[in-house]
């Protein structure tokens, strides 16, 4: 498996960290309601299919890039730094 | 027909003719008492406890491909009650004690073999971890014995005691621990379940499930709409998909685990063993390949395969542990979907605000040798409305509340490192 | 025997190798399979379940009756395909699965027990008396199955791993692959071109056929050697692609001396990672074998396995042959062997419109119903409409027709399709994305036809890779239509097998169907039918129509099982290469590392690092007095401890500050320039994450300390935290752990110690407690911070690392002259404990800074990581396990981490369970064990009396719960 880092180009899936869903973007208000909370940290859309999530080029640049992939095929669609990626997809 | 060696002395002896199916395939009725979705090891052992503990006979089974397709005919086999948490322990002692008695109760050899379980360790903060995880199991009544190096020296010979990037301080002996047959587990529980009147239907995917003013009125498939009173959800890596269809969304995320067995080999290993500092964890089958498997492959997939970076982690932890497995051939590997949950353990419980609607998931990678207790405890549930004592803490509301989160790995939420 | 002018092997070159003890000559070229038959060896082999004789049956890879043991000793090497290994002077193989031999083999009373070890049976039996099958069935069951053994010793040989890259890699050298290199090569494209075999040319090595006008052998050559040529080409024999993957990732198993007498420092094998913009599969076919009673007898082999017999070895498997078969193709091996002068007693051609010859007796409409000749073939009987009648013959030749080698286009779970014209499955395109398939793999059998789809597919490929080809003819070759009548299996009674290797048979599947193992799936776990070492190579297709037929389903109905990687069988070695012994894992050493091994240190593993463990010394001979005297010495005079794989973070930036308030639960915005404070840091799920101290060096710059455990998770946390939550801050971090070499200096003389050697000397006014900041020491720029893990008045000095060692040397020097000296990891353990400081032990991921203590810590003027979950209603109250310290005060001394703590008189089992110790040690200072535990609602039981059971380690002790600060409570020394 190999994704394209925003910065240093394809690399092997080697080089990269996961961490899931790129939900992880949109942290709550910490006053927000505990379901809220409950849904920011546990519980996943887990769609088969197209999905955004957060990977880290640990190997390499340390960007955290939002992967835009097929979760049954393994398709890459699109790869964006997620510093400047929108929080939801687009 | 009752399965023993006298019958196939007796059928051997006239062509082999008599056999009948091990199970009846049905056709879906319009209506059910309970339809259970999924005929894997789960979905299979709840129906036929629903059927032998609660006297319900008028269920059915949906599946959407064949029964025990999914991870209870792809993982590594291990059957062990070695858990160190409250909630966990009582439910797996509870499950081991189950297939203790499980080939005589189906009438089917699973082969459960308890062969023991080692699981090795390499440090002292490691050793003590495991030493609370062995007394833990001894407080429950299951048996452990902490080997140090030479201890473990006398039960596995092979292991590299001396070179390996590190050492091996000592290891948990879990002596009841072994292996199954894993198809044959699922094959027993629906042959079971069939006898005693449960419709099991194969190739019917469940496409819908219909629900009224919050009460589950039965669902929709393939094969046409089936009412029911009571649905239980265990499809495992797919419940994200099925709870999608009542509308809620589960702590769950399907991520990817492979496994591997080698070419048959005469008997070489006669324990489970596991590597305290990497994922890897072997046996030998009794056709002789030996099986084993590793972590995940760490990213959320429903592909059943696998890449490179994770084969060769774990066959380098084999190499580093016991290089004799060397010149063993892997012969396959494959991959099946693991329910990941945000502490590492499962859920037994009502679908809140859904009357009638019940779900079973979040196995992470410890599915199998859940089987029989999985399936005796949500019968229960489904039966009674009441938890089983032994999955009362299997609460799909923990991670909300923060009441009786069962992280053995200590990970966190992160759902893809249990 | 050798059939005089035939064969490619080198005949000038005699080669002599020993099989079951037995010297045989080869020639160089031969594989073992084919310098066994030319020594007219017939029997290699036993079944693995009725141990039946077997002899060679194919050419390939594939083989699923040939498999040897080559080498001995610890370099033993089970279930070798012989029809694979080449021989080599030397060369030493032997049968398997046999006892006490090849030709006398005990087990094969199993084959007279058949009737009863049908499918499945063990399913229906061995289930009584319950205590018997570990005791005595499985014992049994395992010793009889099972093929090669493995030595029991650690694996000898070098393996390695290699990473390749090109524009296109093709995979197979027969004419397809040969032709589509020679077209991608041509056009400039880096190609890499991969063929399992020894020689490259695939079947045209093989066969008797011209192209280009001149032998098919010869034209594989001359393109072998142009490809040769080119810059741009890597050409890999002996290198079969094993697997496909992601984003164009190939695996593939080069056996690199395998074939070699004296590899002479070369790795066995090398497991390559191919990343491939492009490829192209030219993987050939397979010819599958008919089912018929006892096909299995030593002797009956494919017909084109004969044919490379004869063609490509120059050895004849047989001196009367004949054939039986479904299709013009195999009528081929006849040809051959009559013009090599061999016997041909018939070709038995299931077709009544089979086409004649001259040259042979063709029988058509006829079909092989049974054969004889237990250790070798000594005739087949075979029916006509009118009637039976037999052959003697020593070898048979079957053909059942061709399977497209289709396995590497399912590794990504595409499903091949059912083809009418050929009855076998064939890929439909983008099975595998870049991949294209070309020649027989694909359904297209002529030689002609994977000429030119091997040029198509290259030149279709170059177009993706946005090259042009370079304009170039196919050459002319041999393009008979392929024609063929469906046969799988021939009607009648007894046994005829499908899987050979697992002796898995007609019947088995037809009792599967009748036991509702219906589907492909079933049918394939129930009888094991598939699963052996050919992975159904040879009989999946077979199979599964004699499936389809017994549940009244097409085939395309009834669909095939999924093809998974490896291709072929692959070492756990040659994939799991340079991890045996210290190669798993990194080995990360300190600055100090030298100078502790020199004081006898014992080393131990610490995450990737290696620290020392104690330095033994006075003639201490256990690592209890050593751990004793270090403990009093830093408590009485100083000791020094290398602190360098503790994680240290720069973090830069106007913003920096902000930002760690976000990170740490606590406040540090407040925190001077030259002040350093302990931080606790949480998980976004409220548990503890890690902790330690962070220095502001100045107003935009801090270094913050992490464990040395977490380092590597702490560092990816700032990132994430930083670019995924809050890019909007102004702050930077990088990790330099590895450019300082940092040191405790603890106890009531370290100030005396620094004196000595700081170019500025300080004093507790210029450094108090918690002070930090540059100092000049020795002509070296370092760093200090006031900071104690030990209780005691105590300072870290950081030197750029390449002053490391001198440092250390130094320091413990002065140490031992104040009567101090180094300390291990042994000694710092039980002074942290001593002070109730806490590690991984108690920060184990489960819990939260309440359940440490540290619960006020939360800042409540600021959001944090983790400060919204960390107040769910679980998280908090009398529930809850909290630390305490622990005291045995009964007649056991002793406390043991990892044991369970009860109420005194309570039954020590799970209902009771109380909490548990996390770390222990005996404490001189105290001159007691004490030791740090998790009690449910323990802050709310000090001075209460408990039991602590270690069931495993046979150790109850009464205990007193306290505070877990057991040592100067008030703090006095650090300030001292």
């Amino acid at each position: 498996m190999r994704l394209k880092c925003p910065v240093c180009g394809e690399r092997d899936r080697r080089e990269f960290y996961y961490m899931g869903d790129a939900v992880a973007l949109q942290r709550p208000d910490p006053e927000a309601s505990d379901g809220v909370w409950d849904d920011y940290v546990h519980n996943r859309d887990n769609p088969a299919g197209v999905t955004r999530d957060l990977w880290y080029h640990e190997g390499g640049c340390a960007a955290w890039v939002v992967v835009t992939r097929n979760t049954v095929t393994h398709e890459i669609l699109k790869t964006e730094l997620a510093a400047h990626a929108p929080k939801v997809a687009s | 027909m009752r399965f023993s060696g006298l019958r196939v002395l007796k059928e051997g002896l006239s062509g082999n003719k008599g056999w009948g199916a091990h199970w009846r395939d049905a056709q879906p009725k319009p209506e059910y008492d309970m339809v259970i979705i999924g005929g894997g090891g789960h979905g299979l052992s709840t129906a036929y406890y629903l059927a032998k503990n609660h006297g319900m006979t008028n269920i059915a089974v949906l599946e959407k491909g064949y029964l025990g397709g999914g991870n209870v005919g792809r993982n590594t086999t291990i059957v062990r009650a070695n858990y160190f948490l409250q909630g966990n322990s009582e439910f797996y002692s509870h499950s081991l004690k189950l297939w203790e008695g499980l080939e005589e109760d189906l009438n089917y050899n699973v082969m459960h073999s308890q062969r023991g379980l080692i699981n090795l360790f390499h440090s002292d903060g490691q050793r003590d971890a495991f030493a609370r995880r062995g007394n833990m199991m001894v407080n429950q009544g299951d048996d452990a014995i902490l080997l140090d190096r030479e201890g473990v020296r006398k039960h596995l010979p092979y292991l590299d005691f001396e070179q390996t990037r590190f050492p091996i301080y000592g290891g948990l002996y879990h002596p009841r621990g072994g292996t199954a047959r894993h198809d044959a587990v699922a094959w027993g529980y629906a042959r079971a379940a069939s006898d005693r009147g449960v419709d099991l239907v194969q190739n019917c995917e469940v496409t819908g499930i219909d629900i009224e003013g919050g009460v589950v009125k039965g669902v929709q498939t393939s094969r046409g709409a089936i009412r029911a009173k009571k649905v239980g959800i265990i499809v495992a890596g797919r419940s994200g998909q099925v709870a999608a269809m009542a509308g809620r969304r589960l702590p769950v995320e399907s991520h990817v685990l492979q496994a591997f067995v080698t070419e048959g080999l005469k008997p070489v290993i006669d324990h489970v063993v596991s590597f305290g500092m990497g994922h890897f964890y072997i046996s030998q089958s009794d056709k002789g390949g030996l099986v084993f498997g590793g972590d995940l492959d760490f990213y959320a997939s429903y592909a059943q395969r696998g890449n490179l970076p994770m084969k060769e982690h774990v066959m380098e932890a084999g190499m580093t542990l016991m290089p004799m497995i060397g010149k063993a051939r892997v012969l396959r590997s494959w991959g099946g979907i693991m329910d990941m949950t945000p502490d590492g353990s499962p859920v037994i419980d009502k679908m809140e605000g859904i009357d009638g609607l019940y779900i079973d998931c979040g196995w992470n990678y410890g599915g199998f040798k859940a089987v029989p207790a999985s399936g005796w405890c949500m019968a229960h549930l489904m039966a009674t409305d009441t938890s089983h004592e032994v999955a009362a803490k299997f609460r799909l509301d923990r991670f909300r509340t923060g009441h009786g989160i069962m992280d053995e790995e200590g990970t966190g939420s992160q759902h893809n490192l249990h | 025997m050798r059939v005089d002018g035939k064969g490619l092997v080198d005949r000038t070159t005699p080669v002599s190798f020993r099989f079951d003890g037995r010297a045989f000559l080869g020639y160089r070229g031969d594989t073992l399979a084919s310098a066994l038959l030319a020594n007219e060896v017939k029997l290699v082999g036993r079944s693995f379940k009725y141990h039946r004789p077997r002899g060679v049956m194919g050419a390939g890879s594939e083989e699923a009756n040939a498999l040897v043991t080559v080498g001995r000793g610890a370099a033993q090497d089970p279930n070798v395909r012989a029809t694979v290994q080449e021989v080599f002077e030397g060369l030493e193989a032997r049968s398997q699965n046999r006892w006490p031999s090849l030709d006398f083999d005990l087990l094969a009373v199993n084959d007279l027990a058949a009737p009863f070890l049908g499918a499945g049976f063990y399913y229906k039996t061995f289930m009584w008396p319950k205590a018997f099958w570990e005791k005595i069935y499985e014992p049994v069951i395992r010793r009889a199955a099972g093929l090669g053994a493995l030595s029991e010793e650690h694996n000898p040989d070098i393996y390695e791993k290699a990473y390749g890259f090109c524009d296109l890699l093709v995979i197979g050298a027969g004419p397809a692959g040969l032709m589509a290199a020679l077209v991608a090569a041509r056009a400039g494209a880096d190609v890499i071109l991969a063929d399992e075999d020894s020689l490259m040319g695939g079947r045209l090595n093989s066969e008797v056929e011209d192209v280009d006008g001149m032998s098919g052998a010869d034209w594989a050559a001359q393109a072998v050697a142009e490809l040769d040529m080119l810059p741009n080409v890597r050409l890999m024999t002996r290198t079969t692609v094993t697997g496909a993957y992601d984003q164009g990732t190939y695996g593939a198993l080069e056996r690199v001396s395998h074939h070699l007498s004296d590899p002479q420092g070369r790795p066995k094998e090398c497991f390559w990672r191919i990343v491939a913009k492009r490829a192209i599969l030219c993987a050939g076919a397979i010819e599958r074998p008919v089912a018929f009673r006892n096909n299995d007898r030593p002797g009956i082999m494919t017909a084109s396995a004969l044919r490379t017999y004869l063609n490509r070895y120059g050895v004849a498997p047989g001196r009367r042959v004949a054939v039986f078969a479904n299709n013009d193709d195999a009528h081929r091996t006849a040809r051959d062997l009559v013009a090599a002068g061999v016997h041909v007693g018939a070709v038995l051609d299931r077709r009544r419109d089979a086409p004649s010859s001259d040259l042979f007796e063709v029988i058509k409409g006829a079909e092989v119903c049974n054969t004889a000749g237990r250790k070798g073939l000594e005739n087949v009987t075979y029916r006509t409409l009118a009637g039976e009648d037999k052959i003697e013959t020593d070898c048979l030749a079957m053909s059942g027709g061709w399977n497209p080698t289709v396995h590497l286009t399912c590794h990504m779970n595409g499903r091949p399709v059912w083809s009418e014209a050929i009855q076998s499955f064939v890929p439909v395109e983008g099975m595998v994305p870049g991949l294209r398939v070309a020649g027989a793999c694909n359904g297209v059998f002529s030689t002609q036809g994977a000429l030119s789809e091997g040029a198509a597919q290259a030149v279709a490929a170059l177009q993706d890779l946005g090259m042009t080809a370079v304009a170039c003819d196919v050459p002319e070759a041999q393009d008979a239509p392929y024609r063929m009548a469906p046969l799988w299996a021939v009607a009648g009674g007894g046994r005829a097998w499908l899987d050979f290797q697992n002796d898995v048979t007609v019947k088995d599947v037809k009792q599967a169907a009748q036991e509702n193992f219906r589907s492909v799936e079933h049918m394939k776990r129930y009888t094991t039918q598939g699963m052996s070492p050919d992975q159904g190579k040879n009989s999946n297709v077979g199979a599964l129509a004699i499936l389809a037929d017994a549940t009244g389903r097409g085939i395309p109905e009834t669909g095939t099982t999924t093809f998974r990687p490896p291709f072929v069988p692959v070492s756990i070695a040659a994939i799991g290469a340079g991890a045996q012994g210290a190669g798993f894992a990194p080995q990360r050493f300190t600055t100090s590392h030298k100078a502790s091994v020199a004081r006898a240190a014992p080393m131990i593993e610490a995450g990737l690092w290696y620290r020392p463990s104690y330095f033994p010394t006075h003639g201490e001979t256990t690592w209890r007095q050593s751990c004793d005297r270090e403990v009093t010495m830093v408590r009485e005079a100083v000791g020094v401890c290398d602190v360098s794989t503790l994680g240290k973070i720069d973090i830069q930036g106007a913003d920096a500050a902000t930002f760690l308030d976000f990170v740490y639960c606590n406040m540090f915005s407040t925190l001077k320039v030259g002040r350093t404070r302990y931080g606790l840091m949480l998980r976004e799920d409220g548990t503890v994450m890690d902790d330690g101290t962070t220095a502001c060096l100045g107003a935009q710059h801090f270094v913050m300390t992490t464990t040395t455990a977490a380092a590597g998770n702490v560092m990816r946390h700032l990132e994430y935290v930083h670019q995924c939550l809050r890019p909007e801050l102004d702050v930077q971090m990088i990790s330099v752990t590895e450019q300082w070499a940092q040191f405790a200096v603890a106890g009531p003389k370290a100030r005396a110690l620094l004196n000595g050697l700081l170019e500025d000397e300080i004093d507790n006014d210029s450094w108090p407690f918690m002070a930090c900041g540059e100092v000049q020491l020795l002509g070296v720029s370092g760093r200090m911070f006031r900071i104690s893990f030990s209780g005691e008045h105590a300072y870290e000095i950081a030197v750029p690392a390449r002053y490391g060692e001198s440092l250390f040397r130094l320091l413990v020097e002065r140490a031992e002259a104040l009567g101090g000296g180094a300390y291990g990891m042994e000694a710092l353990n039980v002074l942290r404990i001593e002070k109730g400081f806490i590690t991984h032990a108690e920060i184990h991921g489960r819990t939260t800074a309440f359940d440490i203590g540290m619960g006020r810590m939360v800042s409540a003027k600021k959001d944090c990581i983790g400060k919204t979950m960390s107040e769910r209603p679980g998280l908090h109250g009398a529930e809850r396990e909290q630390l305490i310290g622990l005291k045995p005060i009964g007649d056991v001394k002793q406390l043991t981490a990892g044991a369970h703590l009860f109420e005194v008189g309570a039954d020590p089992i799970r209902e009771n369970e109380q909490g548990y110790t996390t770390s222990v040690g005996f404490s001189p200072t105290m001159e007691s064990f004490l030791g740090l535990a998790f009690l449910r609602n323990g802050r709310a039981r000090h001075g209460e009396e408990v039991v602590m059971v270690d069931h495993l380690r046979g150790v109850t002790a009464r205990c007193i719960v306290s505070d877990p600060v057991f040592f100067d409570p008030e703090g006095g020394r650090v300030r001292g």
